[in-house]
């Protein structure tokens, strides 16, 4: 997989992880292309695309689009699934994952696709596996901020 | 607000509420403009901040780098948090790195230190976290600093299993960046066993990185193909509780199922026939299930379980070898063209196509053909009806050409704007390929014009006329056909031009029907004359000519054409030019001369297709497939593959192999070089009947300068110089009556500075003075170009400077466009020039002596790795050839060929991603005058951009 994006209906960015080097322009352009192309289609079509040489996979849970950008011979149904188990983990994590808890809690999205996604790659498929993982973290953190410090 | 979870920081989620209460982007924009001021400040201020604080602001940094705005600050609290002990404040200084620094940043070396902490921690978590950054980033420094520690890592028996599976993947992310990190001999066959892990998780991991490693090296690894089948078959036959958090959605393990099917694609079917046997029951039990009633209604069991089978079709059609296999899985995918799912008809559709090329299969596919035109009518989505036009395209055969040619041709008139370029060019392609009788190809090709003008380019157009114009058998149906087109109160230009060509050329062999007197035919063309570009005109004025040739009953007629003010006088210099010269063509000779000069235009000499090779460049997607063509076509030798259109006709008995492409489908694509030359043929030809030399055809080596209103003689001078830039830095690079542009530049290491200098040679100012560069997109990430703004005047007789600032990132090909703009006199003028910026500018000499040059140049022995090039050399003078090549970057190393004729060099190709080494043999031959040119480099794909730039110098 080259990068994952998420954006809301609105087209606002929510999450972007990139797998390949591009300089911060690039990534702009190719972002702002990629909503607009993705937004532009209705909802009975299908969910692949192609777009310059690479796939894109997409799909849209409530008002929240995912899209992955995978390359020619990555498959792109097992691509489909890689999303939902990714919001699976969400969803179980947060208890029924709505937008605002990834605009709010960003850091521990993009934890969580670390623990799904090395390099691209899938890492580990099991979703009990992965969030054992992420269990093991915050318990770091609660072990080591047993009460946080108030501030504004 | 939200609930903010565990150790959540208040002072972000008041700000994150902020931002989103922002009635508009400016309110937005200046909420986080004073963020960024009072973190900058905290920063800046003496009172040292505590870690959690130093979290907090980073992580504030980092949404307001998410909302899409620049961070240049904070990077160093960052990195410090790396190194704290709150395991909470390490994370999100991590998150900062990976999302935040590029891979080139000189923040890499201070984060080193950190990362190897973390990666001897004896806790997993801080491991991990470690693995996950350096995969994040994923850079060259990254694979010096860690290219020991974590193929360790993978294969060590005391590393935990999750930290084995980032391994596994961080390994490979380094890989892709520098291949060299594996280290190879005994690692290998451990790497392997990977795959008999007990964990399917590190198993999962590790069948990626082995399938990247297979894609490389699969001689080294071909160890695995037995082991990936045992695994496979182990879960295939699995039940789906057997594998319990493994399983999904009832599906037992689908990722490490689809990985190790695309490992097994890149070795040809197993030899050992148990292990064969294995995996052709493996294929087989998957097929099977596919027919099984499904255990689930929800999609994600579906997809998984299809993502599966796609993946086993997917290694039938690469072995091409199990008929029956073939079979069945074309079948299966035959009902998936009816399937409610749109995207498994898509893939279906995509699938089909490979199927397409296989002899097994191909008559299996052709049961489709309706269900597929049915495609192209119903779908509602233009993605699956382009998937439908290219499986219509791969399934066509003699057999049902006519009938697809024709529903295309139907669809076209509907058919999305965004499909119909290519869609023409296919119809095209089938047609010439497949035609029994020209008179159809004619047919067709018109019918595209007249349904789909717009979309006819100019190879389409030009490759009718050079059929027509070798083929005498359809010339005279030819003619009477586009005389027929022509008579429509509407018809698109392309339609003139084919027409025009075709009636001046032939026109006389359908003179003989008073319908379509010599008369007639002129008339008719003339009362589109005015309606044409002067592209169009121009072609026209020769039809004319070629008339006063064929049919001198209406010379007088045609002369009055000529003399008319509209083309004498007219603005545009290139008809002007055209209409006094045939004039004057006309008055003055004789009979005789007339005749010699304008005969039949001779035969076309058969070469690729042209618009073939505009397909094959056009879609990338196409690329794969003809890939498979070609590679399939390689393992069965007997058909040879450029037969040419003339003797498609000669053979109609040969065997019709499915696979065989009579237009040369199978050469590799890098014969695009075909298309220049060959549509190339036609245009040079037009060119020299046009009075070739002329100001304007003399597009000297890739300047084009349009002045779209002053007159010719502004150009007529102009000298563009880029080509001599390869071996120099500094000089002239272009001149003209009006400009001359300068060219001062240094390099040192991937870094350049080039000064570009404007002079006005002319009394009057130069206003609106602009000048951009850009690099084709696809190159475009590879160098980065910034380029200082120049004042828009230049007085008269002044000279200004722009400094343009270059950094390689990775090995580019061709050079920038350089587009300067700007008025003289009121007249808008543009150059279209480029920015002598080669990748060689990046080489930095390096010097050795004959025992490590040779040592070095053995070890570059990779197929990719070396380029040859024969050529005719222009200079053979030995000075010069060094001088060249001394300019060209490399150190010449002298003493070191055993022939003392031979030169040798060896440079250092600096990019920022990394340092490719190079060398380089050129061994001239004085009698011919020919050179042979050998590079060799470290990197795939440098080697040849290097050749055909070196090779263009003498």
């Amino acid at each position: 997989m080259q990068f994952m994006l998420l954006f809301s209906r609105q087209g606002k960015l929510r999450l972007q992880k990139w797998y390949v080097a591009h300089p911060d322009k690039v990534k702009k352009k190719i972002t702002r292309e990629l909503i607009t192309t993705i937004l532009a289609r209705k909802p009975k079509m299908s969910s692949f695309l192609e777009w310059k040489d690479l796939k894109i996979v997409y799909k849209r849970y409530a008002s929240l689009y995912f899209c992955c950008a995978i390359e020619q011979d990555d498959n792109e149904l097992l691509t489909l699934e890689v999303i939902h188990r990714y919001v699976e983990l969400l969803d179980k994590y947060f208890g029924s994952v709505c937008e605002l808890d990834i605009i709010f809690n960003f850091e521990k999205a993009y934890f969580m696709l670390d623990e799904l996604l090395v390099g691209g790659e899938v890492c580990e498929t099991s979703k009990k596996n992965v969030l054992k993982a992420i269990a093991a973290q915050d318990l770091l953190q609660e072990v080591s901020y047993g009460d946080s410090p108030y501030e504004i | 607000m939200p609930a903010v979870r565990g150790d959540g920081m208040r002072g972000l989620a008041v700000f994150i509420s902020d931002i989103r209460n922002c009635k508009s982007k400016e309110a937005e924009v200046k909420r986080i403009n004073k963020e960024l001021a009072n973190i900058r400040s905290k920063f800046k201020g003496d009172k040292t901040l505590d870690g959690y604080q130093k979290k907090k602001y980073v992580c504030k940094l980092l949404f307001i780098f998410l909302l899409g705005h620049d961070i240049d600050f904070g990077h160093m609290e960052a990195v410090n948090l790396l190194s704290s002990n709150k395991y909470t404040e390490k994370q999100i200084g991590y998150l900062f790195i990976s999302v935040l620094v590029n891979t080139n940043s000189d923040l890499i070396k201070l984060i080193v230190q950190s990362i190897k902490n973390d990666l001897s921690s004896r806790n997993p978590v801080h491991v991990n976290l470690a693995l996950q950054c350096i995969a994040n980033i994923g850079s060259k420094e990254m694979a010096d600093a860690f290219g020991t520690d974590i193929p360790k890592l993978l294969v060590s028996g005391e590393t935990m299993d999750v930290v084995k599976q980032s391994a596994a993947l961080c390994l490979l992310r380094l890989f892709r960046t520098t291949t060299e990190i594996i280290p190879g001999g005994e690692w290998t066959s451990r790497i392997i066993h990977l795959l008999n892990d007990q964990h399917m998780g590190v198993v999962t991991a590790a069948s990626s990185l082995i399938e990247a490693l297979v894609k490389k090296n699969p001689d080294e690894y071909k160890g695995c193909v037995s082991l990936a089948v045992s695994r496979l078959s182990r879960i295939v036959t699995a039940s789906y509780t057997d594998l319990q958090d493994y399983t999904y959605y009832f599906v037992p393990a689908p990722w490490l199922s689809v990985k190790l099917l695309r490992l097994l694609q890149h070795y040809p079917p197993p030899e050992d026939p148990g292990v064969r046997g294995r995996l052709n029951e493996c294929l087989d039990t998957i097929l099977n299930k596919a027919q099984e009633p499904p255990k689930s209604k929800k999609v994600q069991h579906s997809n998984a379980k299809n993502a599966v089978l796609f993946e086993a079709i997917s290694i039938i059609i690469h072995s091409d070898s199990e008929p029956n296999l073939l079979v069945r899985g074309c079948n299966q995918l035959g009902q998936f063209l009816s399937h409610r799912e749109t995207n498994l008809r898509y893939l279906a559709l995509e699938t089909m196509c490979l199927l397409a090329t296989s002899e097994f299969s191909h008559e299996a596919v052709k049961k489709h053909q309706e269900t597929v035109i049915n495609a192209l009518k119903t779908e509602r989505d233009v993605s699956v009806r382009q998937r439908a036009v290219d499986l219509l395209y791969a399934m066509c055969d003699r057999t049902n050409a006519e009938e697809i040619v024709q529903e295309m041709l139907n669809y076209l008139e509907s058919a999305d704007y965004s499909i119909r370029e290519e869609m023409v060019l296919k119809v095209a392609i089938l047609a010439e390929k497949y035609a029994q009788d020209y008179t159809w190809y004619v047919d067709v090709i018109l019918n595209l014009i007249r349904i789909a003008g717009d979309y006819v380019s100019e190879e389409v157009w030009y490759r009718v006329i050079q059929i027509v114009v070798n083929r005498e058998d359809v010339q005279g149906y030819a003619a009477k056909t586009v005389f027929e087109a022509l008579q429509a109160p509407a018809c698109h230009e392309n339609m003139v031009k084919v027409g025009g060509y075709i009636l001046g050329e032939f026109g006389n062999l359908i003179a003989g029907d008073s319908r379509s007197s010599p008369s007639i035919q002129f008339q008719l063309l003339h009362s589109k004359y005015h309606l044409c570009s002067p592209g169009t005109r121009a072609l026209l004025l020769t039809t004319y000519i070629k008339f006063i040739n064929l049919f001198p009953e209406i010379k007088g007629q045609i002369q009055e054409i000529l003399k008319a003010d509209s083309n004498l006088r007219s603005s545009d210099a290139e008809l002007q030019q055209r209409a006094s010269e045939y004039l004057h063509l006309s008055v003055v000779t004789s009979a005789d001369v007339l005749a010699t000069v304008l005969e039949e235009m001779p035969p076309f000499t058969e070469k690729e297709s042209s618009i073939l090779a505009v397909l094959k460049k056009k879609s990338g997607r196409m690329s794969a497939q003809e890939a498979q063509k070609e590679a399939r076509q390689q393992s069965k030798e007997g058909v040879s593959a450029s037969a040419t259109l003339n003797n498609t006709e000669k053979t109609p008995n040969a065997k019709v192999n499915v696979s065989a492409d009579l237009l040369g489908l199978s050469t590799p694509p890098s014969n695009q070089n075909n298309t220049q030359s060959n549509t190339g043929v036609l245009v040079d030809v037009l060119g020299d009947l046009y009075g070739g030399g002329t100001a304007t055809q003399n597009g000297t080596s890739g300047i084009t300068t349009t002045n779209s209103l002053s007159s010719n003689s502004l150009t007529s001078s102009a000298t563009n110089n880029i080509k001599k830039f390869v071996c120099k830095n500094n000089g002239v690079l272009f001149e003209n009556d009006i400009i001359q542009i300068g060219i001062k530049s240094e390099y040192r290491q991937n870094l350049g500075r080039i000064g570009v200098f404007y002079g006005n040679k002319t009394s009057m100012p130069l206003q609106a003075f602009s000048s951009s560069v850009s690099m084709d997109f696809q190159q475009q990430s590879k160098v980065i170009i910034q380029v200082k703004p120049v004042e828009s005047t230049i007085d008269a007789g002044a000279q200004v400077q722009q400094m343009v600032n270059v950094e390689c990132i990775d090995d580019f090909e061709g050079l920038p466009d350089l587009i300067v703009n700007f008025t003289y006199g009121n007249v808008p003028q543009r150059l279209s020039l480029q920015l002598p910026l080669s990748i060689n500018k990046f080489f930095e000499p390096t010097d050795m002596n004959g025992e490590s040059f040779f040592a070095r140049w053995k070890n570059l022995s990779g197929p990719q790795q070396e380029c040859q090039r024969i050529f005719k050399g222009s200079t053979m003078e030995s000075a010069n050839i060094k001088t060249k090549l001394i300019g060209f970057g490399m150190q010449l190393l002298e003493g070191i060929d055993p022939n003392p004729e031979n030169f040798v060099c060896a440079g250092i190709l600096h990019t920022k991603t990394q340092q490719i080494g190079c060398l380089l043999r050129l061994e001239p031959n004085r009698q011919a005058q020919m050179f042979r040119l050998t590079i060799r480099a470290s990197r795939d794909t440098t080697s040849k951009n290097l050749c055909n730039i070196l090779s263009e110098q003498f």
